[in-house]
């Protein structure tokens, strides 16, 4: 043996490894590919080869000739061999071949999957390691759904090296299997928190890729990246959340308002340029998601634009760059404060970085206005004169055109000069955007009438000059500019002045070496011109004229008959034989031009380019029907053997199966291309032959000759668009002074003084009156159109399938399925031990989880309400079944995992449902920290925090301070009244100790407690969902019951226990007689009566709040549990023993989560049938409505979806999925609810609930 | 989202290419033609963010790349990423291998491709990325790299020993191409640790 691998070793000595293939390359310069091919053969060699040392080596070298560009899919087998090696040296170098070479439509992969998933869970974290990065890169949908599980269970790895890069690689696995995000979202929010550094990185990481792209979803992560973004350090970390921020504000405002305050402390505080940059751009968006007009803001933009500036005005190139590149954010909404910097933008035109030119140049578009068009666009030209290379050119022509033609020619007041402008850039030698240019002018020409007399001569000249523009036209794509002259002479051939002489330019023969597609439009509008001419001497007697035109035509044609192009050869012949009867009829004296402009007659109308996707689909119409029989595909069926194929889960197919489709059509399009590219009989496209020309390579250097066009161009009768500007100038000066008569004379009348400020400011926008007036046609649409504004959603984004609700509680149908080996399988194989091993030992809780649900499974048989369970279970034996079935050894079981209950199970800790309250936490100024940390602080401190819950809330004005954190950072201004306000809170603190639990009745608070309330009209009555529990001398409990978003069956009771005595309790013990439908969780091992301990003792006069968790079957009857407390009542000289009975009343409202919804979804919900409705009146309702919507979102968890006038609509969503509709009208003192719900009973005693609460009020 | 990592020297030569998502092996090469195109045109004082490139990316990327010496870094990142951000992963990058290869110059980077590969997985993976901080990053790659030699042990002695000699053969393995100013500091970037 031993001699086997001396031998092995020395035999790998003379192999080539990757250095010596490096170096022979290096040495074969001359014959490279000729060396590299013996490589490969040797290679091949190698791989033949028993010894993993040398496949390994050849795998290596493999790799390196990848990136070369050397095909070595060959090889795909053998890399996966290498993978397999049991050695991390030889590991390595085969994940790193397959990460390099792998892909989805490699076959092999699927090979791959039990290597991973062994890799995966190698003691060596480092064989762990070297997997996740591999798989990192060639994940396919299959390895995603085999292998998301193990993925999952190593985000709680013991290392953190392995954690952090498993929570990265779960993005990927979300990307190609979206059905585990929803399970796997819990424990990725989990490790936002996790003491690694690392970690916590990766996991803001991918949430921010994933709300990137579904940003609302992500919403209810708000208050727990606010407080990362307070407390972190990592500036990694920070620019990601930064950003993230930015993503979310457009969809939530309120957010935005809170973001401002500790986003401008950054930008003050931080040294680091990069969270700088990123921190403003943040505030742009959220000064953009926020209407504009508070007076607060108006200092962050200007904070915001002055640090652009400095940076715009660095040294440093990266550092201007990206000044221009934010600053183009705040243009869109606040031009005003940018365009206070145009001179240092117009500045940086003259930057030597082209990036930082095209940034400046982009920043143009918004800085125009009706005033400085003129003089901007003269300052491009000059640009434009100077420029170097054609690609800047190129661009500086587009953004020429970009700028005048923006929101439909709004910043043009002189069209004149706009042509003209147009006809100085078909002087760009060489550019590729003839087109542009060319439409337009059709645009122009065509849309705004009063121009058309000008720019029929303008185009005249251009025809007349055609042989200037076209010198080399080989390669000259501003010739396209002619097919507009062509045409726009042809088609409003009335307004010209010497049509013969244009007839006769457009006849030249130099035009048959003009592209197809032009000498085509030339030849029609010949034929237009031809009938022009002939009804202008209509009437005349002496027919030389017309007899002398129709000869040219008759001469000049017969070259394009011969033309080589279709188009033109067909339009021309056509056109020639016309001409010829034409002539005949002439001859005899017929008269004819009434016939003959009759082929041309009728106006054209610009059509939106949108117009025809927009037509609506008529009403009876069903485009998706079959108008045939669809064929059979049975025939294709019939050739597979039928049995084992037919019984694949149709669920997860179903959903795959459209994006094949679609995909598949990409690919046939694309096929379909290819193979009319090389079918020489496929007629293409016409302008395509020209481009292909242009955009062969090197033409970009070929030194571009300048042909001084000057001079001929300024044929008499072609102004220079210079001209315009000194015009306008004059003109608007005429106005002006005009203007300042109009005023003189109304102040004389008036006197009154006041008029005074219109003389001395700079004229306004609205000062500006066109030269002409101008009468722009809109583009035609289609009638009731469509308003529909998603055309441009890629329905291949994979990102799309990740837009998926978060926060509705799991479905037992969700769980990642788990692998299990069969029964006689699972003794043998290591791996499976392994695998069980690690479940063991790391998730204990995961077993408590399985424990449960099999006893609820159990009990089950005994409820009322087994009948949905029973479902389920029916459910999944199904997929049991199916799954064993299959040919291979796995069976997916959904059953097995559960994290969720397990990690609900903890109550103590902070509280997902309280975080995720997202209204909750935007409405109310405190930090979200203050609020979970309640249990662990000092009952002094959470009655402060109560406090300030209610105190906080005041301040619903935006610029007040909002939080106890920004409080210290405010001016001392602020800190005064805030004290002040605090003295106050104090005050009322001592007057009544305890209000926080009951409506209190202080008339000043208000408060938004439920943020779905828009801005307050009035101040509201405070509010608390905490009611009395029980009370006596020693002690006082006040609860609130909260639905669990991830469990269906939970609720969690929070109880806070007051003191009220001067003696210490402690040893308290909170014990519930549990009911068949509702059970209070205890830990593992405790007996179903046992009491839970209170996790603190209660010095005198302190409060704490301790959480139960509760799982509840049915949830559509209210309830009541009995319980006791027990305590020990600690004096100095003795303790006694106490005890207080209680009564927990579950509502059905505290079944009910605060959802918000859309409109939309709304309306739909309210359609699907299955819902059933109620309604419920109350009388004597005395408060004002958004008082009365404020008290049902807030006690009842509803969120207000539309609000208008005296109605509103409201949702709310119990933790099992119910949907709860209401309308809320009112008139006078009633108020009418109409209710839907798909479950009778609950929505029954809800509404009860909600006319107890306006009973007590 | 990082999209594609590429080295390649002055004259366009790849040294390293890592892409983040799937292309043909000719589009790949395409992509790095024209990237090196793009790239190399630029004046040594501009900015270090170029737009455009039409094979790679859109409207959405940017290409972000230094300059060392002989060799250029270029990261085709989209705008979920923070220009400057990669700018310093870029430096950090660089350091890191040249701390790994001691002085590092473009013929090690020729000859040990595998080992820069295997220093960027630990910075950057499935084009997210994992870890900016140095030592940490040195850390885990010798770690690895410990136990790659633990593993070969005996049985690798001798192909070590073919290999010294061969380098000893060779006059081009001495650092002629030692790029000295590999470790320039960014200039007017404040360190962003």
């Amino acid at each position: 043996m031993a001699l086997k691998i001396v031998k092995g070793s020395i035999d790998r000595m003379f192999d080539k490894n990757l250095q010596d293939l490096v170096r022979g390359i290096r040495n074969h310069k001359d014959d490279e590919a000729k060396y590299i091919s013996t490589c490969i053969d040797e290679i091949k060699q190698e791989l033949k080869q028993d010894n993993i040392a040398v496949k390994a080596n050849a795998v290596c070298k493999l790799t390196y000739l990848q990136m070369l560009g050397y095909d070595v899919s060959w090889a795909a087998f053998n890399i996966v061999e290498v993978m397999s090696s049991s050695k991390f040296t030889y590991k390595r170098i085969g994940y790193l071949a397959a990460s390099q070479c792998f892909h989805e439509s490699t076959d092999v992969i699927m090979l791959t999957t039990n290597q991973i998933r062994k890799d995966l869970s190698s003691p060596n974290q480092y064989d762990t390691g070297v997997a996740l990065t591999g798989l990192s890169c060639f994940v396919t949908p299959d390895l995603a759904r085999d292998l998301a599980n193990d993925i999952m269970t190593l985000m709680s790895h013991t290392k953190p090296y392995i954690r952090k890069k498993a929570v990265l690689i779960m993005y990927k696995v979300f990307l190609k299997y979206p059905e585990s995000l929803r399970p796997a979202f819990p424990r990725l929010k989990e490790k936002l928190e996790d003491p690694d550094p690392g970690v916590q990185s990766a996991a803001v990481n991918v949430i921010c890729e994933l709300a990137r792209r579904n940003p609302k979803n992500y919403l209810s992560l708000a208050p727990l990246f606010f407080k990362l973004m307070t407390s972190s350090t990592n500036n990694w970390v920070l620019i990601k959340i930064i950003k993230l921020f930015g993503a979310l504000t457009p969809l939530e405002p309120r957010l935005g308002k809170k973001l401002i305050e500790p986003l401008t402390n950054l930008i003050h505080s931080t040294s680091a340029m990069s969270l700088l940059y990123e921190c403003v751009n943040t505030v742009i968006a959220v000064l953009i998601s926020l209407s504009s007009g508070m007076p607060n803001h108006s200092a962050s933009i200007q904070l915001c634009v002055q640090k652009l500036r400095i940076l715009i005005e660095d040294s440093d190139q990266n550092l201007k760059y990206l000044g221009l590149l934010a600053m183009s954010k705040i243009l869109k909404t606040h031009p005003k404060s940018v365009q206070s910097h145009k001179d240092l933008i117009l500045q940086c035109l003259d930057d030597k970085d082209e990036s930082i030119r095209l940034r400046a140049l982009d920043l143009l578009y918004g800085m125009v206005s009706k005033k400085n068009l003129m003089e901007i666009v003269k300052k491009l030209m000059l640009h434009v004169d100077k420029a170097e290379g054609t690609t800047y050119r190129d661009e500086l022509l587009t953004k020429i055109i970009d700028i005048c033609s923006q929101s439909n020619y709004q910043y043009i007041t002189n069209f004149e000069w706009y042509i003209s402008i147009l006809v100085e850039l078909t002087r760009l030698e060489g550019t590729r955007h003839g087109h542009l240019i060319a439409s337009q002018m059709l645009d122009v020409a065509i849309r705004v009438k009063a121009i058309r007399v000008f720019a029929v001569a303008q185009m005249a000249t251009l025809l007349d000059n055609a042989h200037l523009l076209t010198g080399n036209m080989q390669r000259n794509g501003i010739c396209e500019v002619l097919y507009a002259a062509a045409w726009i002479c042809g088609e409003f051939s009335e307004h010209l002045e010497n049509p013969m002489q244009t007839l006769e330019a457009m006849l030249r023969p130099k035009v048959a070496t003009l592209p197809g597609h032009i000498q085509a439009v030339y030849v029609q509008n010949a034929a237009k011109l031809f009938a022009t001419v002939l009804k202008s001497q209509e009437g005349n007697t002496d027919g030389t004229v017309t007899q002398d035109t129709s000869q040219l035509m008759i001469e000049r044609l017969p070259v394009f008959v011969q033309s080589a192009n279709l188009e033109v050869q067909e339009r021309a012949s056509c056109i020639l034989q016309l001409v010829k009867y034409i002539q005949k009829l002439q001859q005899k004296d017929v008269e004819v031009a009434e016939e003959v402009s009759a082929l041309f007659a009728g106006e054209l109308n610009p059509v939106a380019p949108k117009a025809q996707k927009k037509v609506p689909v008529p009403e009876g119409l069903d485009l998706d029907t079959w108008i045939n029989e669809p064929p059979s595909e049975s025939e294709s069926e019939d050739e597979q053997p039928k049995a084992i194929f037919t019984k694949e889960e149709p669920k997860h197919s179903r959903a795959r199966h459209t994006e094949v489709d679609e995909k598949e059509l990409a690919r046939r399009r694309e096929a379909r291309k290819q193979e009319q590219a090389n079918n020489p009989f496929y007629i293409k496209s016409s302008p395509s032959s020209q481009k292909v020309y242009q955009e062969t390579p090197g033409v970009d250097h070929i030194p571009v000759i300048q042909i001084d066009l000057t001079v001929p161009l300024k044929v008499p009768g072609l102004p220079m668009s210079d001209q315009y500007v000194k015009l306008e100038e004059e003109r608007r000066q005429k106005e002006r002074a005009e203007k300042k008569k109009k005023d003189k004379k109304k102040r004389k009348e008036k006197r009154s003084g006041r008029g005074k400020k219109h003389d001395s400011g700079p004229e306004s926008e609205e000062d500006i009156t066109p030269a002409h007036m101008v009468d722009i046609v809109t583009e035609e649409m289609p009638e009731n159109a469509l308003p529909s504004d998603d055309d441009e959603k890629d329905p291949n984004d994979p990102h799309k399938a990740l837009d998926i609700d978060l926060d509705k509680p799991l479905a037992d149908s969700e769980k990642i399925p788990v692998r299990s080996h069969r029964a006689a399988e699972a003794a043998k194989s290591p791996v499976e031990d392994r695998d069980a091993d690690g479940i063991a030992t790391q998730l204990p809780k995961k077993k408590h989880g399985k424990e449960k649900r099999e006893e609820k499974k159990k009990k089950d048989k005994d409820r009322e309400r087994k009948k949905s369970k029973d479902e389920k279970k029916k459910k999944k034996h199904k997929s049991e079944e199916k799954d064993g079935d299959l040919l291979g050894a796995e069976v997916d079981e959904p059953v097995v995992q559960s994290e969720e209950p397990s990690q609900a199970s903890e109550p103590p800790t902070s509280n997902s449902a309280e975080v995720s309250d997202l209204d909750f936490w935007l409405s109310n100024a405190p930090v979200p920290s203050n609020i979970q940390e309640v249990p662990k602080v000092a009952a002094a401190e959470a009655a402060s925090a109560a406090e300030v819950i209610s105190g906080g809330a005041q301040d619903s004005e935006p610029d007040e301070p909002k939080d106890a954190e920004m409080e210290a950072t405010k001016p001392s201004k602020h800190k005064k009244k805030k004290q002040k306000k605090e003295k106050e809170d104090k005050e009322k603190k001592k007057k009544k100790h305890h209000h926080y639990h009951h409506h209190s009745d202080g008339v000043g608070e208000e408060s938004v407690q439920n943020g779905t309330v828009e801005e307050e009209e009035e101040p509201l009555p405070s509010m608390s969902n905490y009611c009395l529990l029980a009370e006596n001398s020693y002690i006082k409990m006040v609860y609130d019951i909260q639905g669990n978003l991830q469990d269906g069956s939970q609720v969690v009771v929070s109880v806070i226990f007051e003191n009220k005595c001067d003696s210490f309790l402690k040893s308290m013990e909170f014990n519930v007689l549990d009911s068949l439908n509702s059970k209070l969780q205890r830990p593992e091992g405790s007996g179903p009566h046992d009491s839970l301990a209170v996790p603190f003792q209660l010095p005198p006069g302190v409060s704490n709040e301790a959480r139960y968790v509760f799982t509840v079957q049915s949830i559509v009857m209210p309830q009541k549990l009995k319980g006791t407390l027990t305590f020990i009542v600690k004096t100095e000289e003795s303790s006694t023993h106490e005890k207080l009975d209680f009564k927990l009343h579950f509502t059905c409202t505290s079944y009910l989560i605060t959802t918000p919804c859309y409109s939309d979804a709304f309306a739909k919900l309210l359609e699907s049938a299955d819902l059933k409705s109620s309604s419920v009146r109350l009388e004597g309702v005395n408060m004002p409505f958004h008082h009365l919507l404020a008290r049902i979102c807030f006690h009842h968890h509803f969120s207000v979806v539309e609000r208008i006038d005296s109605c509103a609509s409201m949702y709310s969503r119990s933790i099992q999925g119910h949907h709860v509709c209401l309308l809320v009208k009112t008139s006078g003192q009633t108020v009418s609810i109409d209710a839907k719900c798909d479950e009778p009973m609950l929505l029954g005693n809800v509404l009860d609930e909600i006319k107890q609460t306006f009973s007590q009020c | 989202m990082i999209k594609a990592i590429l080295m390649f020297n002055n004259h366009g030569k790849p040294r390293l290419s890592k892409f983040y998502e799937h292309y043909t092996k000719d589009t790949e090469q395409q992509i790095i033609r024209e990237t090196f195109h793009l790239v190399s045109k630029r004046d040594e004082n501009v900015c270090n963010f170029l737009e455009g490139g039409m094979l790679i990316g859109g409207s959405d990327y940017k290409l972000i790349y230094r300059h060392y010496a002989t060799l250029y870094f270029v990261f085709c990142v989209d705008s979920s990423e923070s220009e400057l951000g990669i700018l310093d992963l870029i430096q950090v990058f660089v350091e890191t291998l040249d701390k790994c290869f001691e002085n590092v110059c473009e013929l090690d980077l020729i000859f040990h491709v595998d080992k820069v590969h295997n220093i960027l997985a630990e910075m950057v993976m499935g084009g997210m990325v994992l870890e900016t901080n140095m030592n940490e990053i040195i850390t885990q790659v010798d770690a690895q790299n410990k136990m790659e030699k633990s593993e070969a042990g005996i049985a690798g002695a001798p192909a070590r020993a073919v290999s010294a000699v061969k380098n000893m053969k060779l006059p081009e393995m001495p650092r002629n191409i030692n790029i000295g100013d590999i470790n320039i500091k960014v200039p007017n970037l404040p360190s962003f640790k």
